[in-house]
C-alpha cells in the first residue's frame, strides 16, 4: 500500500535565511501508523509539516501525498484527505461546538450546496469519537483547555481524512488531558484506519504513544525508526543539550532530565 | 420566523418613505402622485440597495480583515470619492452623473493604491497593512480634499460638505437602475465566499487546512466589497456606521455563518437606510439632513454598545 504523505529528502530553506531550515529530510506515514517529529525549538518541525502539506514547496527532494506531489493538490481536495489540528487558532466570533466541528465539513460541500444529513452524521460521528457530544451545544470560549483540544480534533476527524496531522496539540495541558488526548489520538489510528502525524515536544508522550519516532535538529534528521532506536542516552543528551536519564516502561523509553552537577557543567 | 420579520419590518421602512414626506400625499392618491412616483419611490429603492450594498460589504470585510469593528469605509474609499466628488465640484463638472461619476473613479483609485499597498511584502494581502494602508491613504485625499474645499467659495463649499455627509436627494430611476444592474454581480461573488469566510474566521493557516483558497478569497472578496462600496457612495455620498452596525446586529440574530448573515446584512441594511432616509427627508421639512449625519447619530451610539459588549465578552 502506497504511503499517505511521504517527504523524500526533502530541503527547504525560508527565502532570506542564512541556513537550511530543514536539510535531507525523509519520512513516511501510511494508515495505521503514528509517527511523532521531535526536537528542539526551531528544529524544523513545523516547516516540516507545511513543505508536507504543501503549503511550502521543497527546495530539494520531494513532498507526496498518495503519490502525488503535495503542491499539486487543491486545497479543498487535499482538506478530504488530510484533517489538522493547528498549533493556533483564533476565535473571531463566539461559536457553539457543532458549528465549529461541522467546519470540517466543509470540504466536501459545494460553492452553494447546503449541508446534507450525511454532513450532519459525519459532526456527530466525530463528536462521539472525541468522547464531546455532550458539549455539543456548549460555547467554545466556557471549555477547558482539555475539552477545546478535543473539538478541534473533532472537527478534523469531521473532514473524513485518511492522515491526521496534529502541531504540539500537548501543549499546556494538564495531565489528564494531555493522556486523554493522547488516548484519543491512538485510539483513532487503531480502529479508524487513521495516519497520524504528530509534532510535539514531550518526548516521553511520544515514547509511549508512537510507532515511529523521527527527531530533528536544526533541519537535520539525527535518528528516526521505532522509539527505542531514536531515544538513546546520547543523542537525546546530544540533542537537547542537557544531561538525562533513561529509564524503560511498557518496553517504551522514558526520559528523565537530571540537575546540572559541576562535571556536566564542565 | 426572523426571515419573515426581517422582510415584514423592510417593505414597512419602504412604505414608510415613499408614504412619509414633506409635501402631503393623500393615500388614495399615492399611486397617480409624481412626487412618489418620481422621487420617493426612486429615492426609496435606491436608498435600500445602497443601504443593503453596505451592508454586505461590511460584513465581508469584517471577515476580511478579521476585525469585528471594521466599516467598509475604513479601507480609504470613503476618502478617495470625497476627492473625487469634491474635483468635480470644483471644476464646475455638470450633468446628472459627473458627480457620482468622479467619485467612483476617486474610489476606484484609492481601492487601487491600497491594494497595492496590502501587497507589500507578499502576495499576501496582509490584512493589517490593508487596514493601516486605507487608514494612510484616506488622509492623504482627506488633505487633498480639504486644501480644495478652503480654497472654494461658499457656494461649492457647501455643495462639498453635504455631498461628504452622504445623500440620496439626488436620486433617480436612472441610478436606481444603474445600481440594481451593477450591485448583483459584487453581491453574487460574496455571497459565493461564504464558506471560505467562515473559515476565515480561524485565521489564514487553519482555514487553509480546512480546504479553502486564502489567497484567492481574499482577492476575490477584497475587491468585491470595495467595488460594491464604490457603487454606493458613488451615488449617495458617505454614509457610515450602515456597514458597521448591521453586520453586528444581523450577526446578533443569525450567528456568524456567511450564507445567512450576508443576505440578512443585505435585507437588515437596506431597511435602516430607508428609515435613516425617510427621517432625514421629514424631521427638518422642508429642509434635510445629510442622511450620513442621521446614520452616525444612530449608529455612534450602538457602536458604543457594541464596543463595550464586545469587550467584556
Amino acid at each position: 500500500m502506497s504511503p499517505l504523505l511521504r517527504l523524500t529528502n526533502v530541503t527547504y530553506r525560508y527565502p532570506g535565511a542564512p541556513r537550511d531550515a530543514l536539510s535531507g529530510v525523509s519520512l513516511s506515514v501510511g494508515p495505521r501508523e503514528f509517527h511523532a517529529v521531535l526536537g528542539p525549538n526551531g528544529s524544523g518541525k513545523t516547516t516540516l509539516v507545511r513543505v508536507a502539506l504543501g503549503s511550502l514547496a521543497p527546495l530539494e527532494g520531494r513532498a507526496d501525498i498518495e503519490d502525488r506531489p503535495a503542491q499539486g493538490w487543491r486545497r479543498q481536495e487535499l482538506a478530504r484527505m488530510v484533517g489538522v489540528v493547528p498549533q493556533r487558532e483564533d476565535n473571531l466570533f463566539p461559536q457553539r461546538v457543532r458549528e465549529t466541528v461541522l467546519l470540517g465539513r466543509y470540504p466536501h460541500l459545494s460553492m452553494w450546496g447546503r449541508e446534507r444529513a450525511e454532513d450532519h452524521a459525519a459532526v456527530d460521528r466525530a463528536l462521539a469519537a472525541c468522547d464531546v457530544t455532550d458539549l455539543a451545544d456548549r460555547w467554545l470560549w466556557t471549555l477547558s483547555g482539555g475539552e477545546y483540544q478535543r473539538v478541534r480534533v473533532a472537527r478534523a476527524l469531521a473532514q473524513d481524512p485518511k492522515l491526521l496531522v496534529l502541531d504540539e496539540p500537548g501543549m499546556s495541558l494538564d495531565l489528564k488531558h494531555e493522556m486523554g488526548l493522547f488516548e484519543l489520538i491512538r485510539g483513532l489510528v487503531d480502529t479508524q484506519d487513521l495516519g497520524v502525524l504528530m509534532i510535539t515536544h514531550d518526548l516521553n508522550l511520544a515514547a509511549r504513544f508512537a510507532d515511529s519516532l523521527l527527531l530533528l535538529e536544526s533541519g537535520r534528521p539525527v535518528a528516526s525508526g521505532a522509539p527505542a532506536d531514536v531515544l538513546t542516552q546520547e543523542t537525546v543528551q546530544a540533542v537537547f543539550s542537557w544531561p538525562v536519564s533513561m529509564q524503560t516502561i511498557d518496553g517504551r523509553p522514558q526520559m528523565i532530565p537530571l540537575r546540572q552537577t559541576k562535571e556536566s557543567r564542565a | 420566523m426572523k426571515w419573515t420579520l426581517l422582510v415584514i419590518v423592510a417593505v414597512l421602512a419602504l412604505a414608510a418613505s415613499v408614504v412619509l414626506g414633506p409635501a402631503a400625499v393623500p393615500l388614495n392618491e399615492l399611486l397617480r402622485s409624481d412626487i412618489v412616483w418620481n422621487l420617493r419611490a426612486p429615492r426609496a429603492l435606491l436608498a435600500f440597495l445602497v443601504g443593503g450594498s453596505l451592508g454586505v460589504a461590511g460584513a465581508s470585510l469584517q471577515a476580511l480583515v478579521r476585525n469585528p469593528l471594521a466599516d467598509p469605509f475604513l479601507l480609504g474609499l470613503s476618502g478617495g470619492a470625497g476627492l473625487g466628488a469634491v474635483i468635480a465640484i470644483a471644476l464646475h463638472l455638470s450633468g446628472p452623473w459627473a458627480l457620482p461619476i468622479a467619485a467612483f473613479v476617486g474610489a476606484l483609485a484609492a481601492l487601487g493604491l491600497v491594494y497595492r499597498l496590502g501587497l507589500i511584502g507578499g502576495a499576501a494581502l496582509d490584512p493589517r497593512i490593508l487596514l493601516l494602508g486605507g487608514v494612510a491613504i484616506g488622509a492623504f485625499a482627506a488633505a487633498i480634499t480639504t486644501a480644495i474645499v478652503s480654497l472654494a467659495d461658499a457656494a461649492e463649499l457647501r455643495n462639498a460638505f453635504l455631498w461628504l455627509w452622504g445623500g440620496l436627494s439626488g436620486a433617480s430611476w436612472d441610478a436606481v437602475l444603474v445600481v440594481a444592474l451593477y450591485a448583483p454581480i459584487p453581491l453574487a461573488v460574496l455571497l459565493a465566499a461564504s464558506r471560505p469566510l467562515d473559515l476565515l474566521a480561524l485565521g489564514e493557516e487553519p482555514a487553509r487546512y480546512l480546504g479553502a483558497d486564502v489567497e484567492a478569497v481574499k482577492r476575490r472578496v477584497y475587491l468585491a466589497a470595495s467595488l460594491l462600496t464604490a457603487a454606493a457612495v458613488a451615488v449617495s455620498g458617505v454614509i457610515g456606521f450602515v456597514g458597521l452596525v448591521v453586520p453586528h446586529l444581523a450577526r446578533l440574530t443569525w450567528g456568524h455563518r456567511h450564507r445567512a448573515l450576508l443576505p440578512a446584512a443585505f435585507i437588515g441594511g437596506g431597511a435602516l437606510l430607508a428609515i435613516a432616509d425617510t427621517l432625514a427627508r421629514t424631521v427638518v421639512a422642508p429642509r434635510e439632513l445629510p442622511v450620513g449625519v442621521v446614520t452616525a447619530l444612530i449608529g455612534v451610539p450602538v457602536f458604543a454598545l457594541l464596543l463595550r459588549r464586545w469587550t467584556i465578552a
